[in-house]
């Protein structure tokens, strides 16, 4: 029966996959000017952007994704459900995604970006070629983790009517009534994902390892 | 006529209500070494900041060889000025050849050779030919320090400006650090050093030039500032220094 249900499941894991990066990729593009706002920004774009990444942090993804599929009708902006999904964990992820690029950026001392400038680098320079290659060593570890973050709580776009992974797996269920087998099944490949983004990641760390920058394991 | 590379006038700073600097007037000639002292906050680290603009500050102008620098042409004019760190400031995740190179590459657009050339070179000046495939974390702060140097030497600079190069290292290697720059100082280089290193000053400085609380106390060849200050803050702070760092480091 397991082997049955495989072509089904997979067709949701690709859907939970397009999800994850989709949302992820979103969350990337908002984050990077949101973290540059509140590092480098004066004192209204700081307190915008801490606006942003504090209340978007603070709502549940669930709650978020209602407002989207369900609220946003109601003045007239309509989105599909996995259009609505991709909007709410990708919303969701750039206000944690802004908060480790923040850190990490931060954790490139000042005296680098002085010693840069000191040899003639425009700000721009300096950012490009000292603090960017340090703060993405600092920020892989973490980015790791919201990475498989997303990946999980792709699953909550089940509630919308998304046909991912889970409900692929719920509609399995409805014909055959062995529920510990098939969500098991699908819990086993989530874990599979989970463990394989950690690898993939793990060996993006390895190669742009350098002496002082090693980072300590990161387990999920 | 001996061609003038620094001038300071009149310089001026404040953070807040603190007056840092009160209006300082110096002047650096080419191939001089003068040595800034003077007790911890009074504005010694800030007046450097100031002549390459890492600090803007509020009033007064620095020249560096009768060109004027700005914030607007100040990542120009920091390419001719070599500036070394109390914290060495190495680029962490750079190379120590890296770290010499990256701004003859990105900054002056040298091709990569001529830029490797020329940083294994200087590398080799402060004797550390052999580390060029290091990265910081596994040197030394003394080491850190000469490739600091070295990074900013390779830039050909007119003038170096060095803020208590040695206050970060322990004791037994601050003399390799001490003896790259009295080499460099008596190679030529113009340079504006500030540092509690009285033997330094002694050995090397053209002119030794007392501050505290933002102003020039006392300025004069070394050999009248070390024997006969004029001014009894001078007199008491040289004593205190003594006490605190020892007669001589250098031989």
């Amino acid at each position: 029966m397991v082997i049955n249900s495989l072509p089904v499941l997979l067709k949701g894991t690709l859907v939970t996959v397009e999800l994850t990066i989709l949302g992820l990729g979103l969350g990337f593009l908002i984050a990077v000017p949101v973290s540059f706002a509140q590092v480098y920004g004066g004192r209204v774009a700081r307190l915008i952007c801490s606006l942003y990444e504090r209340t978007f942090r603070s709502i549940p993804l669930l709650v978020l994704l209602m407002l989207v599929f369900y609220g946003l009708p109601q003045i007239g902006i309509r989105f599909a459900p996995f259009v609505s999904c991709v909007l709410g964990l990708g919303i969701r992820s750039s206000a944690y995604q802004s908060q480790i690029f923040r850190g990490a950026i931060l954790s490139v001392g000042k005296g680098q970006t002085l010693a840069a400038l000191s040899i003639g680098m425009t700000p721009f320079e300096s950012f490009r070629y000292i603090v960017f290659p340090q703060a993405l060593r600092f920020s892989l570890a973490p980015w790791t983790n919201e990475f498989t973050i997303v990946l999980k709580d792709s699953s909550m776009a089940y509630a919308l009517g998304v046909v991912e992974l889970l409900r692929q797996g719920s509609y399995i269920i409805s014909t055959t009534y062995e529920p510990m087998v098939i969500f098991l099944t699908c819990a086993a490949i989530y874990l599979l994902m989970t463990l394989s983004a950690n690898k993939l990641m793990g060996y993006v760390e390895k190669k742009l390892q350098i002496p002082g920058f090693e980072t300590k394991e990161v387990s999920h | 006529m001996i061609q003038v590379v620094l001038k300071i006038e009149d310089l001026k700073k404040n953070y807040g209500k603190a007056e840092i600097l009160k209006g300082i007037s110096l002047e650096v000639k080419k191939g001089e070494t003068k040595v800034i002292i003077g007790p911890s906050g009074t504005g010694k680290s800030t007046l450097l900041a100031c002549v390459n603009r890492l600090v803007e500050p509020d009033h007064g102008r620095v020249l560096l060889e009768g060109e004027e620098i700005t914030s607007r042409n100040a990542h120009k004019m920091r390419q001719k000025i070599g500036y070394v760190f109390q914290d060495f400031n190495l680029f962490n995740h750079l190379t120590a050849l890296d770290n010499v190179r990256i701004g003859l590459i990105k900054v002056q657009k040298l091709s990569k050779e001529e830029a490797t050339q020329i940083a294994l070179e200087q590398l080799s000046k402060v004797g550390l030919s052999e580390k060029a495939s290091l990265y910081p974390s596994q040197l030394s702060g003394g080491q850190k320090q000469r490739v600091a140097i070295a990074r900013a030497l390779a830039m050909r600079p007119k003038l170096m400006l060095f803020d208590e190069p040695t206050s970060a290292l322990d004791p037994e290697l601050i003399g390799e650090v001490l003896s790259v720059m009295i080499d460099l100082a008596r190679s030529g280089m113009t340079m504006l050093v500030v540092t509690h290193e009285l033997g330094f000053a002694r050995t090397v400085a053209d002119e030794i030039i007392f501050m505290e609380n933002g102003l020039i106390v006392e300025q004069g060849p070394p050999a009248l500032i070390f024997s006969n200050p004029q001014k009894d803050r001078t007199r008491q702070f040289l004593r205190k220094l003594t006490e605190l760092y020892g007669e001589e480091r250098i031989k």
